[in-house]
């Protein structure tokens, strides 16, 4: 194996886990998915119209849930444009299904097919229907085409997934980029805090509040993140210029910035704000795409590329693998340092605002033990805690192993205080299966 | 009548690290109440024997004796349970602790386990009393002044009973006034039976305090006798009488004018009032023991450590230089003393090493050009002959002599004006040192301005033009090197 490839591995190791895990979800959320969209109903359409030479005639039978008569409606369009002629339309239980074929049966003519869900097209008065009705002919009890399908692979649940780790991805990125160094940085829960309470009292107070334009909301939003990027520039020059260790200083921002959200927004949620502001917390305009989603995606690609790419990512590493060589290569250490911990403001700023859309409100209660996710999800994705490795792209796996783990037990329905013992012992074995992976140094 | 067997006698001691024989079947006896002198240059195994003493190695061969009974150490606490206490160089006390607990760490006074600190504290003070000075037993270690902290080291020595201590370059931070009340400790020693081997590179004191010398060289005791029967020089010829056996490569000297000069350096006590000038094409030495101001003296020019006072002129141009950018922004280059912890980020791959200081030239509008990059140090790796499997190679892989390639590689690509070399070869084997040394002298050939800082004085006489000899932060004196000149010469300068 090329070194080359396995350079590749061993940077993007918990790749593995990650696929291993949705697999394993996948197999656990393994179903009967039965489909009821237009498609299915097409689907049908088209066999029944094969079957007959003449215009088919059709009874439509579903239960009478909503859903179910959204799938009545399809087949009822479907049949029409196929060419058949729908008899009758049943919603609800057996029963009017059986005084529809005696009504049917009475009035003389035959069926062709009876255009059934999985469900309807297994009631006993379908099965039965041969003896029952002999003068409607044999009827086709056409039902949609059922697939096995994993819960946890459909795309709802897969957007899903990364709509709700869209936040912590994107302040891991910030997170990332200091740990690189060899700092941490706890205040990133509090700063996503200030920033969402910031943001909505910008807009209530100063943009307008439920009236406020986009450029209003927006310039809210933005002061909000340059207002948490200040506290990262704050901690960085207390780290860099006073030698203070980032775990002290950024443990002391995490507590006055989270008094400082609970002072602004006077211990409520702030919520006088337009409908419109969730447009990048719930919107998708992009190939059905959730706004926030893409937004990471974004921020990812281009973090990635500043890491590996860029002299400003070179200096990141170096300093985090040996500061003092470093400096006597020149490497302007101070003003590297600042950078990470204000970048690290800066983007838990942006996670507060996102928060903020997505809940359409600012609360001092946000980000609540986030920085621990997020240090999670870098940790997981292969950085080391000790500095001077670790990939960008590897936290964003570490988030969705995170995400991916959250979601499938969901979907397993696992309680969730035993969920949280569950990501704890999957964040050390992530851990340690990295450690035991890499030779030792 | 048969003579009582010395106090301690070590025959035939050879000790081997991976690379290096350290000890070379070393020979040394004491007697009861001597003290003795240990000598030697760097490198000479002195710090080896004296842990090999320390139980802190164990010696590969040879035997060792306390009144005439073998013994062999396992561990320190054997060194100590057989009354041997080492004093190092470098202080063991932890900062935070208080005289007491530091003296007895390891050995507390303990009734079912807790820690009896009245009689600790009652001990310490008796311990304090009987070396004739006070010392606050409260304050932690931090806060007491180096000579206090000597004294806590010699009680904690004296703590046990021990019946010989080592003391390990005691004088290097005391001021005379302090130096002059370890010697009457030290006399107060000697009265009570006890014997001290005192390792020293300064030769008054040696002479003022020592019974006895014995010399090491290259890992071996080359002599020893009565302090009375010896005088300076020849102490000096014992330490440094060896052959050049090493090749250096000639080299047409070609000196022009001078590129750097400093002036009236200062730092502390480490470096005090240096002054020299580096011409173009020429190579300059700075010689001298370890702790005598060489590596300091380079930092400080390269803007590492903040100066107290001083200039720096290239080309007759003063620099304000106060950090290592500045400095490798005029020109200047450092390759430092301990390449891994300061020389290389170990874990980045080589190429990243090398483009580190050169990122600059390497990059347009903030973003690397990796092609360019890989060129670049591609040129080097086939001029310097670097061998590496690929250029994503971790340093930290590579061998030392080849991790000093990347290092020059890194400073080469800058076209540094000015080149520092602190301990060029050291820990490189001797293929790769010759290749250093052409390296060197095609820079000088070049027209660079050369300071190389080398603790092997044949190393110096090989390669230098001029020799700047430092003492205890200062120049002590200049030399001009040419077929005459004598490592005595160097070393009668190095222990002023």
């Amino acid at each position: 194996m090329s070194a080359a490839l396995r350079r590749l591995l061993s940077d993007y190791g918990m790749l593995a886990v990650l696929l291993l895990l949705g697999l394993v979800f996948s197999g656990l959320t393994l179903e009967e998915q039965s489909s009821r969209g237009d498609a299915a109903a097409r689907r049908m359409a088209a066999s029944i119209r094969r079957d007959s030479p003449e215009r088919p005639r059709v009874l439509v039978a579903v239960r009478g849930t909503p859903e179910d008569g959204l799938f009545a409606e399809s087949l009822r369009r479907e049949l029409d444009t196929a060419g058949a002629e729908v008899v009758d339309v049943v919603q609800g239980e057996p029963q009017a299904a059986r005084a529809a074929l005696e009504k049917i049966a009475q009035a003389g003519g035959r069926l062709d097919a009876v255009a059934a869900t999985q469900t309807t097209g297994s009631w006993l008065v379908f099965s039965e229907l041969a003896t029952d009705f002999p003068a409607l002919g044999t009827p086709r009890i056409v039902v949609p085409t059922s697939r096995r399908w994993p819960n946890f692979l459909k795309s709802d649940n897969l957007l899903n997934i990364a709509n709700q780790i869209a936040v912590i991805a994107i302040m891991a990125i910030g997170m990332t980029m200091v740990i690189i160094t060899g700092g941490i940085d706890l205040s990133v829960g509090s700063l996503a805090a200030l920033s969402a309470v910031l943001a909505a009292r910008l807009v209530r107070d100063h943009a307008g509040g439920v009236e406020a334009s986009a450029g209003g909301m927006l310039a809210a939003c933005l002061g909000a993140i340059a207002v948490c990027g200040l506290v990262g520039g704050l901690s960085g020059t207390l780290i860099t210029l006073c030698g203070i260790p980032p775990f002290i200083v950024t443990l002391a921002m995490m507590l006055v910035a989270s008094g400082l959200a609970y002072i602004a927004s006077a211990g409520q949620s702030i919520y006088q704000i337009p409908e419109s502001f969730v447009w990048l917390g719930r919107g998708s305009d992009l190939f059905g795409l959730p706004n926030a989603v893409v937004l990471m995606v974004v921020l990812y690609g281009l973090a990635h590329v500043l890491m590996s790419r860029t002299t400003l990512g070179r200096y990141l590493y170096a300093v985090g693998g040996n500061r003092e060589a470093a400096r006597l290569s020149g490497v302007p250490v101070r003003r590297v340092l600042l950078f990470a911990y204000v970048a690290s403001g800066l983007l838990a700023g942006l996670g507060g605002v996102i928060m903020a859309s997505q809940l359409k409100s600012g609360s001092p209660t946000y980000g609540t033990m986030y920085e621990l996710y997020v240090i999670a999800a870098v940790v997981v994705g292969g950085t080391a805690l000790a500095g001077g490795e670790g990939k960008i792209l590897g936290t964003l796996i570490g988030a969705f192993i995170i995400a991916v783990i959250q979601n499938g037990m969901n979907l397993t329905n696992i309680e969730s205080y035993t969920q949280k013992v569950v990501l704890g012992l999957v964040i050390l074995a992530a851990v340690l299966a990295d450690r035991l992976r890499r030779p030792a140094s | 009548m048969t003579a009582a067997p010395p106090l301690l006698a070590m025959a035939g001691i050879e000790k081997a690290f991976p690379g290096v024989r350290a000890l070379r079947g070393v020979d040394l006896e004491l007697a009861a109440g001597e003290v003795l002198a240990l000598l030697g240059e760097n490198g000479a195994g002195k710090s080896t024997l004296i842990k090999v003493l320390g139980g802190a190695h164990a010696a590969d061969a040879g035997s060792l004796a306390i009144d005439g009974r073998p013994t062999a150490f396992r561990s320190p606490q054997d060194a100590r349970a057989a009354g041997i206490a080492v004093i190092h160089q470098e202080f063991t006390l932890v900062p935070g602790l208080t005289p007491p607990e530091n003296i007895f760490l390891g050995q507390e006074t303990a009734r079912a386990g807790f820690v009896d600190r009245g009689a600790e504290r009652r001990r310490a003070a008796d311990l304090f009393a009987r070396l004739g000075v006070t010392i606050d037993l409260d304050a932690p270690c931090s806060r007491l002044s180096t000579a206090q902290q000597q004294l806590v080291e010699i009680a904690k020595a004296l703590a046990f009973e021990p019946r010989i201590i080592v003391m390990d370059e005691p004088t290097a931070a005391l001021t005379p006034a302090e130096v002059a009340r370890l010697f009457e400790i030290i006399g107060e020693l000697k009265s009570r039976g006890i014997a001290v081997i005192y390792v020293s590179h300064r030769l008054e004191e040696i002479f003022t305090i020592a019974d006895r010398v014995v010399v090491l060289r290259d890992g071996r005791n080359v002599g020893g006798a009565p302090i009375d029967r010896l005088d300076r020089t020849g102490l000096i010829a014992l330490m440094v009488g060896r052959d050049l056996a090493d090749e250096y490569p000639r080299r047409q000297v070609a000196v022009g004018p001078p590129r750097l000069a400093v002036r009236g350096l200062c730092r502390g006590r480490a470096v005090r009032d240096v002054s020299f000038e580096v011409h173009a094409g020429e190579i300059l030495a700075l010689a001298g023991l370890v702790g005598a101001g060489r590596t300091e003296t380079l930092r400080l020019i390269f803007g590492a450590d903040r100066r107290d006072s001083g200039d720096i002129l290239l080309d007759g141009r003063r620099l304000d230089i106060r950090s290592p950018r500045d400095a490798i922004a005029a020109g200047i280059g450092l390759l430092t003393e301990d390449r891994k912890l300061e020389g290389l980020v170990l874990g980045r791959s080589v190429r990243e090493n090398f483009a580190l200081p050169n990122l600059g030239r390497l990059s347009r509008l903030g973003f690397v050009e990796a092609g360019r990059e890989r060129r670049a140090f591609g040129r080097h790796v086939d001029q310097l002959r670097i061998k590496v499997p690929h250029q994503e190679e971790r340093a930290r892989n590579l061998s030392g002599g080849n991790q000093q390639k990347v290092v020059l590689a890194k400073w080469l690509e800058r076209n540094c004006e000015v080149l520092f070399f602190d301990e060029p070869t050291r820990g490189i084997d001797v293929g790769a040192r010759h290749e250093i040394y052409l390296l060197m002298n095609d820079l000088a050939a070049r027209g660079k301005a050369i300071v190389m800082v080398s603790s092997e004085l044949p190393e110096v006489l090989g390669m230098a033009d001029r020799i700047l000899v430092l003492h205890d932060g200062r120049v002590t004196g200049e030399i001009a090197n040419g077929p005459g000149v004598t490592q005595e010469q160097i070393m009668q300068l190095a222990v002023a």
